[in-house]
C-alpha cells in the first residue's frame, strides 16, 4: 500500500549527522518554490523539494533529508513520515534510467505482459531490479493516464506509448 | 487515438487539433479569456447562479454538483479563500484530463480565475500527479503567458480583482485525487483524507475555505459563462448539464478521447460505431467499464440492445455509473476474475493505510485471488470475498473503499461463470451442483 515502508527502507536508514550540501542555483530553486506558500507553510514545499533531493542525490538519502528538515524548520521525522508515503519517492541508488511500466487494467489486456518480458528478457533483470551496471531498473506501476495508447511505459519523466517489442527495441537502443 | 466530439460541437475538445494551442496567442485568437472578462463585469452572485443553472457536476468522478459546492463557501469569512484545481487523474481508464492540461491549459486557467473571483479567492493551486511533470512545465510556460498579459497576478485587466496561481506537484498516490487527501498532501504531509464535515468549503486548504474542482470541470467554467448556464445546460439534459469526456481505451479499433452531449444514446452505437467496432471483428464484446476502474462493471448483456443512455441517471439505470469517464472495453478473451484481480491489486497498493476496513479489506482480497489464481481457488471463496467487500464498503473512511469492493461485488454478481471456473476446479461436482452454490452465494 502506499502508506507502507518500502521493504528495504528500515534496512537502509542508517543515523548520521551529516548535512547534504546543495550549489546556489539548487539553493535558489528551492527558495522558488518556497515562495508559492504562505510564509507560515513552509512544510507545503516538502514534495516538491524532495523531488530536488532524489534529482540531485539520486535518492532519498539521510544527509538530504537532515537538509530538508532544517531548510523548512521540521523534523526530521515529517521528512520521513511525509517522504515514505509517496511511491515515485525512491530510498536507495537506482539506475540511470528507471523503466516504469504500467500494469493496470488497460495495459495489461492490451499487451503489457508481452511488453514487460520482452524487457525483463533483454536486460537480464526482474521487476524491482537494477541491471548490475546501473544503468536500467524497472518497476511496475500502477495507471499512469495513457490508458488510450496502452501498452505503455515511462521511462524517467519521459512517457512511451503505443509499445510493441520492436518498438521498446529502439527505444531501449536509444538510451545511452 | 481519436481525440474529437460526437452528437455536439466540440467545447471542451475545440482545441484539441489546432497547431500551438497550449499558447495563449492561440487562446485569445479561439475565443479565450472573453469569458474572464465578462465575468468580471457580473457579480459573484450571478456567476455562482449561472453554474448552478448550468447543472455543472463534478466531472472527477464524484459528480456533485459544482455550482452548490461553490455556494457552501463562506464568502463573508475573513479568512483567505483557496481554489485548488485536481489535476491528480490516476483513476484507471481515465485520460482525459491530461489531453485538457497538455492542449488547452490556458482554459483552465480561466476556469480557476472565474472560480477564484466567484469565491472571493485570491490563491489558486494546480495540484498534477507527480507523472505527469511534462504537464507541470507547459503548465508554467501557460501561467507565465498569462501573467505577462495581466490575466493573473495584480489588478488583472484593470479590475480590482486580483489572483495568483500556482502549481503543485504530488509524487505518486491515487488516494490524493480524493480532496481532502489533496489538500494534506498540499500542506506537505502524508496524503490522508480527512474527516468531513467540516468540508473543505468551510475549513480546506490551511484551515481556510477551499473548493477543489476537477479539471474538467473547470475549462467547462468558461463555456457556461461565455453561453450562459441554461443554454449549457440544453446541450446535455435537464439534470446532467453539458458535455461529458469519455476517455475510451481496450477492446476498440478507435480508442481516443471523446466528447458526448450528456444524454447521448446509446452506449452501443457508441463502441460499436463511434469508436469503430470491437478491435478485433471476431472476438464479441464482453464487458464494460464506463466510468473509470471504481465503478460497477456492465456484461454485454445490459448494453446490447439496450439503448443505455449516457448520463449520471442513464448509466444509474443500466447498473453502473459516469464515475470520471473512464470507458474500459473488453471483449470475450478477458476472464473476469483476472481483470477483477488487476483491479484489487490497484486498491491495495493505493489505500492509504489510513482506517483499517480499507487498509486490511484490500490485502485479504488480494491474497484471496492470489490464492484463486494460483488454482486453489474453493466454492467458498465467492462468498468470502463478498463478506469483505461488505465489510469495507460503507465502512471506510473514505470513498477509496468503496470503490474496492464494488468492482468485485458487480463482477461475481454479472460475470459468474468466469468465477465458477476458478473456484470449482479442484473440486468434483456436476454442473447442476455448481450453479447451486453460485446462486445461492449471490441470493
Amino acid at each position: 500500500m502506499a502508506g507502507s515502508l518500502p521493504t528495504d527502507f528500515t534496512n537502509q536508514i542508517v543515523y548520521t549527522e551529516e548535512v547534504a550540501e546543495f550549489s546556489p542555483e539548487v539553493i535558489e530553486e528551492m527558495k522558488s518554490h518556497l515562495k508559492k506558500y504562505p510564509s507560515d507553510r513552509k512544510r507545503s514545499a516538502l514534495i516538491p523539494l524532495l523531488f530536488i533531493i532524489q534529482r540531485e542525490r539520486g535518492y532519498i538519502d539521510p544527509p538530504g533529508v537532515n537538509f530538508l528538515a532544517k531548510f523548512l524548520d521540521l523534523t526530521v521525522t515529517d521528512v520521513w513520515e511525509t517522504a515514505t508515503f509517496y511511491s515515485m519517492f525512491h530510498f536507495r541508488p537506482i539506475g540511470k534510467y528507471h523503466i516504469q511500466i504500467c500494469k493496470t487494467l488497460s495495459c495489461k489486456i492490451m499487451g503489457e505482459p508481452n511488453i514487460t518480458e520482452h524487457i525483463c528478457k533483454r536486460l537480464g533483470i526482474k521487476p524491482g531490479e537494477t541491471t548490475p551496471d546501473g544503468k536500467f531498473t524497472i518497476s511496475m506501476v500502477e495507471c499512469l493516464g495513457s490508458c488510450g495508447t496502452a501498452p505503455m511505459m515511462q521511462i524517467n519523466f519521459d512517457y512511451y506509448e503505443n509499445l510493441t517489442p520492436e518498438k521498446v527495441d529502439e527505444i531501449l537502443d536509444s538510451l545511452q | 487515438m481519436e481525440i474529437r466530439a460526437i452528437g455536439c460541437e466540440p467545447l471542451q475538445l475545440k482545441r484539441m487539433h489546432i497547431k500551438d494551442s497550449h499558447t495563449l496567442k492561440v487562446y485569445l485568437e479561439t475565443g479565450g479569456y472573453q469569458a474572464l472578462k465578462k465575468a468580471l463585469d457580473m457579480s459573484q452572485e450571478q456567476i455562482i447562479e449561472e453554474v448552478k443553472k448550468s447543472a455543472l457536476r463534478g466531472r472527477g468522478g464524484a459528480g456533485f454538483p459544482t455550482g452548490i459546492k461553490w455556494g457552501f463557501v463562506p464568502r463573508s469569512s475573513p479568512k483567505p479563500k483557496y481554489i485548488v484545481c485536481n489535476a491528480d487523474e490516476s483513476e484507471p481508464g481515465t485520460f482525459k484530463d491530461r489531453y485538457l492540461l497538455e492542449r488547452d491549459p490556458h482554459a483552465v486557467i480561466e476556469g480557476m480565475l472565474i472560480a477564484a473571483y466567484a469565491l472571493g479567492a485570491r490563491t489558486g493551486y494546480i495540484y498534477f500527479r507527480g507523472e505527469y511533470k511534462y504537464l507541470i512545465d507547459i503548465m508554467e510556460k501557460a501561467l507565465e503567458e498569462a501573467r505577462t498579459a495581466n490575466y493573473l497576478g495584480q489588478n488583472i485587466l484593470g479590475s480590482d480583482f486580483s489572483c495568483e496561481i500556482y502549481t503543485h506537484t504530488g509524487a505518486g498516490a491515487y488516494i490524493c485525487g480524493e480532496e481532502t487527501a489533496l489538500l494534506s498532501s498540499l500542506e506537505g504531509y502524508r496524503g490522508h483524507p480527512r474527516m468531513k464535515p467540516p468540508f473543505p468549503a468551510i475549513e480546506g486548504l490551511y484551515g481556510c475555505p477551499t473548493v477543489v474542482n476537477n479539471v474538467e470541470t473547470l475549462t467547462a467554467v468558461p463555456q457556461i459563462i461565455e453561453m450562459g448556464g441554461d443554454a449549457w445546460r440544453s446541450i446535455g439534459t435537464e439534470k446532467s448539464g453539458g458535455t461529458k469526456l469519455w476517455s475510451v481505451s481496450g477492446h476498440v479499433k478507435r480508442p481516443g478521447v471523446y466528447e458526448l452531449p450528456m444524454g447521448y444514446k446509446d452506449m452501443e452505437k457508441f463502441i460499436m460505431e463511434d469508436c469503430g467496432g470491437m478491435l478485433r471483428a471476431d472476438k464479441k464484446l464482453k464487458a464494460v467499464i464506463p466510468g473509470g476502474s471504481s465503478v460497477y462493471i456492465m456484461n454485454a448483456d445490459q448494453i446490447i440492445g439496450k439503448g443505455v443512455t449516457m448520463d449520471y441517471e442513464g448509466l444509474v439505470a443500466a447498473g453502473s455509473a459516469v464515475g470520471s469517464g473512464g470507458f474500459i472495453v473488453m471483449d470475450e478473451t478477458v476472464d473476469i476474475m483476472e481483470s477483477t484481480k488487476n483491479l484489487t491489486e490497484f486498491y491495495k497498493h493505493e489505500s492509504c493505510g489510513w482506517c483499517t476496513p480499507c487498509r486490511e479489506g484490500t490485502d485479504w482480497l488480494v491474497k484471496i485471488f492470489n490464492r484463486i489464481a494460483e488454482g486453489r481457488g474453493r466454492p467458498e471463496d465467492a462468498q468470502l470475498l463478498l463478506d469483505i467487500c461488505d465489510n469495507i464498503e460503507g465502512k471506510s473512511f473514505c470513498p477509496l473503499g468503496d470503490a474496492a469492493a464494488w468492482p468485485i461485488q458487480s463482477a461475481i454478481k454479472r460475470f459468474p461463470e468466469d468465477f465458477k471456473k476458478w473456484l470449482f476446479r479442484n473440486i468434483n461436482v456436476d454442473e447442476v451442483t455448481a450453479n447451486v452454490e453460485v446462486e445461492s452465494i449471490l441470493r
